[in-house]
C-alpha cells in the first residue's frame, strides 16, 4: 500500500453540494471525523445518506465542495482512495456465478492483497462461510451474501469502512456476527461510517451521531452509552415525527 | 505488471461468469447460425459470383452477432449491481476498460471462429490459402468493433432500452471501419495480391487507434456519470 499523506481529518466534507436535474439533494454539508471515530447516520427516506456515502467513497463526484478522505481527493486520487477505503452497500457487490472463494479471489487480485489465499480463508471463517468456499454466491441466502460482501469489504484491510445498511437482510445471530465484526473493526482503531435506519443497531457502536434531514446535516454530536437513551427523542424531533406509542413503550 | 494482473482479474471474472451461464456465447453463436442459413436458402448455390457477396455476408454476421455480446460487458455488471464495486477498485476507468475490450474481443472472436466454419460449410469455400491475411483482417475489424462498442456499451448500460440505443450508436459509428474490411476481404477472397489490401489494412489499424483514442480521452467521464 501507498504512503498516506498527511490529513488533520481522516473524512473532511466542505460545503457538499450535489444536484439530480434540478433536485438538490445535497444542500451543503459540511463533516469532520477524527481517526477511529464510528459516526452512525440517520435520516428519513430521502435526506440524501446513501448519495452522501456515494460521495465520500468516490462513487459519484459532488457537485459542489471538497472531499477528503485519508488526505486523498476523490476526484484527483481516486485510485489511491479506493485503496484505503471499504464499502459495504445495499448491493453486494458479488459476482453470482462465481463462487465465495472464486469473489474473494477476485477482490483480493484488485486490491493486490499480498498471500492472498490465507486471508481468504481468514475471511471466510471470520464471516462464517468457511464451509461454502466453492459455493456459487446464487446460492447463498440474502444473510450469507451479506456477510461475504462484508469480507469483500475488507480484504484489502481498509483504513475506512463505509456502511449503507448493512444489517438489511440479515437474522439476528447474522446481526450480531456483523455486530462482532464491527467491535474488532472499531477496537483496531479504524474509522467508521455507517448508515442505518435502525435506532438500536446503529447506535450500538458508535460514539457519533448525525442526523442528515433534507439534504442538511441538521444533529452531529458525540454521545456515549448514558445518552443513547436520550437520542431517540432527538432524533424524532429532528425529523419532526412523532414516535408511534408502541415505539415509546419499547 | 500489478496493472496487467488487475486487467486480466477482470477478463477472467467474465471468461469464468460466462463460461458458467453460456449465456452470450449461446445466443450469438446461435443467431450467426441462424442467419448463414437464412443468406445460404436466400442467395441458394446458383449465384453468379458469390465471392463478390460472401464477404458482406460474413461482416453483416460478426457486427449483428457481435452486437448481442456488446451491451453485456457493462450491462451486465449494471444488472447484477457489480459495477459499483468494480469502480470502488483501485484501477483506472481506462484499465476497466481495457479489460472490458478484451472480454468483448475474446467473446467476438470465439462467435466469429464458430461462424466463419459454418460460412465454409455452407458456402462450400476455401479458406485455407487465405486464412493468414483473412484472420489478420478479421483481428483488426473484431479490435475495431470491440473498442467503440465496449465504450457505447459503458454510455447505453444505464438506459432502460440499452441494446436498441447500442444499435442506433454503434452501426453508424463502425461503417467505415466495416467498408475497410469488407473490401479487405473481398480483395483477398478474389485471390489479388496480398499488397492490394493493405490501404485498406491501414484504414483498419487507423480506425482501431482512433476507437481507442476516443475511449481514452472520453471513457472517464462516461463511466463516472
Amino acid at each position: 500500500m501507498r504512503k498516506l499523506p498527511s490529513y488533520d481529518y481522516i473524512i473532511e466534507a466542505k460545503g457538499v453540494k450535489k444536484e439530480f436535474g434540478f433536485k438538490a439533494v445535497l444542500k451543503g454539508i459540511d463533516l469532520q471525523l477524527k481517526e477511529g471515530d464510528f459516526l452512525t447516520l440517520f435520516g428519513p427516506n430521502g435526506a440524501g445518506k446513501t448519495t452522501f456515502i456515494q460521495i465520500l467513497c468516490s462513487l459519484m463526484l459532488p457537485g459542489s465542495g471538497k472531499v477528503c478522505i485519508v488526505g486523498f481527493d476523490p476526484r484527483s486520487d481516486r485510485e489511491a482512495l479506493c485503496e484505503v477505503i471499504g464499502f459495504v452497500s445495499h448491493h453486494t457487490f458479488l459476482y453470482p456465478n462465481l463462487s465465495a472463494f472464486e469473489n474473494l479471489k477476485f477482490y483480493g487480485t484488485m486490491y493486490n492483497v499480498p498471500a492472498l489465499g490465507e486471508k481468504i480463508e481468514k475471511l471466510l471463517e471470520l464471516v462464517g462461510l468457511a464451509d461454502f468456499p466453492n459455493d456459487q454466491v446464487q446460492t447463498f441466502s440474502r444473510g450469507m451474501q451479506q456477510r461475504l460482501s462484508l469480507a469483500r469489504a475488507v480484504i484489502h484491510d481498509p483504513v475506512v469502512l463505509f456502511l449503507d445498511e448493512p444489517y438489511t437482510g440479515l437474522d439476528q445471530l447474522g446481526a450480531e456476527d456483523l455486530k462482532q465484526i464491527l467491535v474488532e473493526f472499531r477496537d483496531k482503531g479504524k474509522t467508521i461510517v455507517m448508515i442505518s435506519h435502525n435506532l438500536d443497531r446503529g447506535l450500538e457502536l458508535c460514539n457519533r451521531v448525525a442526523i442528515l434531514r433534507s439534504g442538511r446535516l441538521v444533529y452531529h454530536e458525540e454521545i456515549s452509552e448514558t445518552e443513547i437513551v436520550d437520542f431517540k427523542p432527538i432524533y424524532f424531533k429532528y425529523i419532526e415525527k412523532r414516535p408511534l406509542p408502541f415505539q415509546v413503550a419499547l | 505488471m500489478i496493472f496487467i494482473r488487475k486487467l486480466w482479474a477482470i477478463v477472467w471474472k467474465d471468461l469464468l461468469s460466462e463460461l458458467r451461464t453460456k449465456e452470450m456465447i449461446l445466443s450469438m453463436c446461435l443467431f450467426s447460425f441462424l442467419v448463414l442459413i437464412i443468406f445460404s436458402f436466400a442467395l441458394g448455390t446458383e449465384v453468379m459470383d458469390l465471392k463478390t457477396i460472401v464477404p458482406g455476408i460474413l461482416w453483416v454476421v460478426f457486427i449483428f452477432s457481435g452486437l448481442m455480446g456488446l451491451g453485456r460487458a457493462f450491462g451486465a455488471e449494471r444488472d447484477k449491481g457489480t459495477l459499483s464495486g468494480l469502480l470502488l477498485c483501485p484501477l483506472s476507468p481506462w484499465g476497466i476498460y481495457l479489460a472490458k475490450v478484451v472480454g468483448t474481443f475474446i467473446f467476438t472472436a470465439i462467435m466469429e471462429i464458430f461462424t466463419l466454419s459454418i460460412f465454409i460449410i455452407l458456402f462450400n469455400l476455401n479458406l485455407l490459402p487465405v486464412l493468414l491475411p483473412i484472420g489478420l483482417i478479421i483481428f483488426l475489424g473484431t479490435l475495431g468493433f470491440s473498442a467503440i462498442g465496449t465504450l457505447f456499451s459503458a454510455m447505453s448500460a444505464a438506459t432502460k432500452s440499452r441494446d436498441t440505443i447500442l444499435s442506433i450508436l454503434v452501426f453508424p459509428i463502425t461503417v467505415p471501419m466495416l467498408i475497410a474490411a469488407v473490401k479487405a476481404t473481398e480483395t483477398i477472397l478474389a485471390g489479388k495480391a496480398v499488397a492490394e489490401v493493405y490501404p485498406s489494412l491501414k484504414i483498419l489499424i487507423a480506425f482501431d487507434l482512433i476507437y481507442l483514442l476516443i475511449a481514452y480521452l472520453t471513457f472517464t467521464f462516461i463511466i463516472e456519470e
